[in-house]
């Protein structure tokens, strides 16, 4: 499966065996650098199209319902547009139900499998993980390059689904059955898209598993990966053993749909006023149970790539050695295994026997744990640090409060007693989108500063990237804490219009708020957008080690040649030896005979 | 443990100069197959709890199901799974004629499995066990089949294994292809093992 280009040590002269075509080099490349860069713009790409949905729907919940002097004949700029743009599914500029719920279900499924996933561990796993082993590139190039298209190819087949009849799939990202056996044509293709989305990630996670376990240059013992690997090893074992329970799962629900079979439909089940024409026997709960035995796990699959890009950025900012590698990497695992045990806490309100709720109460607050170790051992490495207060640390910075408050507030859910009244609410999404959004995302974007230069030669703009750091963290903060209000007080999710229950009155107003931080929020990626571009251009230049750091993917040039490495790299130590006393600087790599 | 070996390693196939001191083709066969437990597993799970907690599985009588053909059917795979055996041992004694024997043997055990299987459900078809007619059928279709999907992906890896053998891509220092397709076909078999007891005798 070796390509025969990815020869190591060939130094700078990357068209050996031959001229490299421009398709061959850029397009259909087999470079696991190339690859990252695709999969990281066409993840951002993605989490774009996930943010203009749910800008739509944050619109429509500010002011959901026309009020008493409504004129239609007077919409405005933003009613007359979007009434014009989409038609009867927003007439008058008002959203209809099903566009709601069809907007929900594709942004929650864009953003987790099309957008986080795909950036933190295919697009940072793929640059940064070859560089950090010290490998030439992974271990089967050609696999790597098929990952990355069949991952494009399950993303098109997934937005494809708007053009059925009846829009995109309208039953949320959970799919969950009966409704979604019974629901118009696009879920047949959610499903498809779904298996052709898992296929790929689990030629990924075979080929990352093989690489680190493989490919290590002499001296890089599995003790002396950077955390960010570690990470990596760790969520590729989640996607590999996790997916494939979520692709059997598809695949019945397919069946259900396509093939007349009754795995999610139960016994003479009432459809609108007739029986729905199956023989029935089915279980919905399995379905419940197939896909958060998925879904949990790829909740630490979403946090994991994010810990490790924090604990490099941390560890290279305050100039002092990781505080408690082995821990951290000890409660990754931990984390990795646990995370396997919990997933029925999603599932307290399906009817479950109590003594089973409480086995799963236990387990889920055990693995509260070793997500505490980590961000304990996180925090400590600040103490006593001379931090440099960059972009990149600040997003770093930023993770710690913002999972705190993601893993806090999630504690609440976990417990089965208090999830009963919480369960299906704002709080659910305010939990959640504080791990992932403020928490994962933002350590991500904190990775693309950080790893910019070795990507392209060239640094980012510190100060826009401030700018960009504080107008993404505030507006978050706005969007996402009120949610924890307006769940607590019982708004429930999904719902067109939250002002036709009464009870939800009083909390309407912080929707108001919300709409005006993500207005905020997209304004505040624009200096993002500007400043990925124009550095490309006109940044900095660096050498290959702009931020003094430690690691090996900072011992090749920037940007690394073809085969990565101009000598074959050697290690000697750990990965995090700053400010080791008596060395000349205050950094010691990995790569340097004491 | 030098990378620029490893990759010479995995170019050539002549050493496994690895970490683990295992052919990245191997490791990788392994992870794969742990992915193919997980998805056989979960959907043998969901018959399991469904056959043992659903009121509504209705298992068809044994002398529809036709126990003696199935049992035909897993002997032929299981002796599919020795001659690729064997033939992984000729290849190592560099044997190249006898390994295209056993291996054009592997290839006709799995063809009788999938003929066999064509008629059962034909048989089966037309005896009102049907994929949608309820919830045994749906699942016997779905295993079994998703199953021959696997043994047809297998007939096409040694259809390619014994090509490349004939051209003399294999010798006794290189062989892990051979030992790779080797792996995922015991997997095969070994799926069918467990699906032919709780599909047709239990």
């Amino acid at each position: 499966m070796k390509d025969s280009h990815a020869h190591p040590g060939h130094g700078a002269g990357h068209d050996h065996g031959g001229p490299q075509s421009f398709w061959r080099k850029y397009v259909f490349s087999v470079d696991h650098k190339v690859i990252g860069i695709q999969y990281m713009i066409t993840s951002f790409l993605f989490l774009l199209i996930g943010f203009g949905m749910i800008s739509l729907m944050r619109y429509q919940l500010a002011w959901p319902s026309p009020p008493d002097d409504f004129d239609p004949e007077k919409l405005g700029m933003i009613r007359g547009t979007l009434a014009w743009l989409l038609g009867d599914r927003m007439e008058y500029g008002f959203m209809k139900p099903d566009f709601y719920n069809q907007l929900g279900a594709m942004h929650g499924t864009i953003m987790i499998f099309l957008g986080v996933v795909p950036l933190g561990v295919a697009a940072f796993g793929n640059f940064v993980v070859p560089l950090q082993i010290g490998a030439p590139d992974m271990a089967f190039p050609r696999l790597n390059m098929m990952s990355y298209w069949i991952y494009l190819v399950g993303g098109i087949v997934m937005l494809s689904s708007y053009f059925a009849p009846d829009g995109f799939p309208q039953s949320g990202w959970t799919s969950y059955a009966p409704l979604s056996v019974v629901a118009p044509p696009g879920q047949t293709i959610w499903c498809i898209a779904m298996i052709i989305i898992i296929t790929s990630s689990l030629f990924g996670a075979i080929n990352f598993i093989v690489t680190m376990l493989n490919m290590r240059c002499q001296g890089m013992s599995l003790g002396r990966m950077p955390v960010f690997c570690w990470a990596q090893l760790v969520t590729a074992v989640l996607l590999l053993v996790a997916f494939p329970v979520l692709e059997g799962g598809a695949l019945l629900q397919l069946l259900d749909r396509v093939a007349g079979t009754s795995f999610y439909i139960p016994k003479d089940m009432m459809y609108g006023s007739t029986v729905f024409p199956a023989a029935g026997g089915g279980s919905p709960i399995l379905w419940q149970h197939l896909f958060w035995f998925l879904a949990h796990p790829e909740v630490y699959v979403l946090l994991l790539p994010a810990m490790g890009v924090v604990s490099e950025i941390i560890a290279t900012n305050t100039r002092k050695p990781l505080f408690g590698y082995k821990e951290i990497v000890g409660s990754m695992i931990l984390i990795g295994v646990l995370s396997f045990v919990v997933w029925a806490h999603h599932m307290f309100l399906s009817g479950m026997r109590t003594s089973l709720a409480n086995l799963f109460v236990t387990t889920t607050l055990t693995i509260s744990v070793p997500s505490v170790a980590i961000l304990t051992c996180l925090l400590l490495s600040l103490r006593g640090g001379a931090i440099r207060f960059n972009t990149p640390m600040l997003f770093a910075l930023s993770f710690l409060p913002m999972f705190g408050i993601g893993g806090l507030t999630g504690l609440p859910l976990g417990f089965a007693p208090t999830d009963l009244h919480l369960h299906d609410t704002y709080y659910v999404i305010g939990h959640f989108h504080y791990v992932v959004a403020p928490g994962s995302l933002a350590a991500l974007m904190g990775a693309t500063y950080y790893w910019y230069p070795k990507m392209f030669g060239r640094r980012m703009n510190d100060t826009l990237g401030k700018i960009h750091f504080w107008m993404t963290i505030v507006p978050m903060n706005f969007i996402f804490f009120p949610m924890l209000f307006q769940g607590m007080h019982g708004m429930q999710r999904r719902l067109a219009d939250p002002t036709l229950q009464w009870h939800n009155l009083p909390v309407q107003g912080w929707s108001v708020i919300m709409l005006f931080a993500v207005v905020t929020l997209a304004i505040g990626q624009i200096p993002f957008l500007f400043n990925f571009f124009w550095s490309l251009r006109n940044g900095e230049v660096v050498e290959e080690n702009p931020w003094n750091s430690t690691t090996l993917e900072w011992a090749c040039p920037s940007p690394p040649p073809h085969g990565n490495f101009l000598k074959e790299p050697v290690v000697f130590r750990g990965p995090y030896e700053y400010s080791v006393p008596g060395h000349k600087t205050d950094y010691l790599p990995q790569d340097e005979a004491a | 443990m030098s990378t620029a070996a490893a990759t010479a390693a995995a170019a050539h196939g002549s050493q496994f100069d690895t970490n683990t001191g295992i052919s990245h083709a191997k490791l990788g066969t392994w992870a794969f197959l742990a992915s193919e437990i997980m998805l056989f597993g979960g959907l043998i799970s969901a018959y399991v709890i469904l056959r043992s907690g659903s009121s509504h599985m209705a298992i068809p009588p044994r002398a529809l199901m036709g126990v003696p053909l199935a049992t035909f059917n897993t002997f032929a795979l299981i002796t599919s799974s020795v001659t690729m055996v064997l033939a992984l041992a000729a290849i190592k004694e560099n044997d190249i004629p006898k390994f295209a024997r056993y291996i054009g043997a592997t290839i006709g055990g799995g063809c009788i499995f999938l003929v066999v299987k064509a008629y059962e459900y034909h048989h089966k078809w037309e005896e009102g066990i049907t994929i949608s007619s309820n919830l045994f059928g749906s699942f016997y279709y779905t295993l079994t089949g998703l199953h021959v999907l696997h043994v047809t992906g297998g007939i096409l890896l040694m259809l390619f294994i014994l090509i490349t053998g004939l051209r003399g891509a294999y010798s006794p220092e290189n062989h892990e292809r051979v030992e790779a397709a080797g792996l995922y076909w015991h997997f095969v078999d070994l799926v069918w093992v467990i699906l032919f007891p709780i599909l047709y005798l239990l």
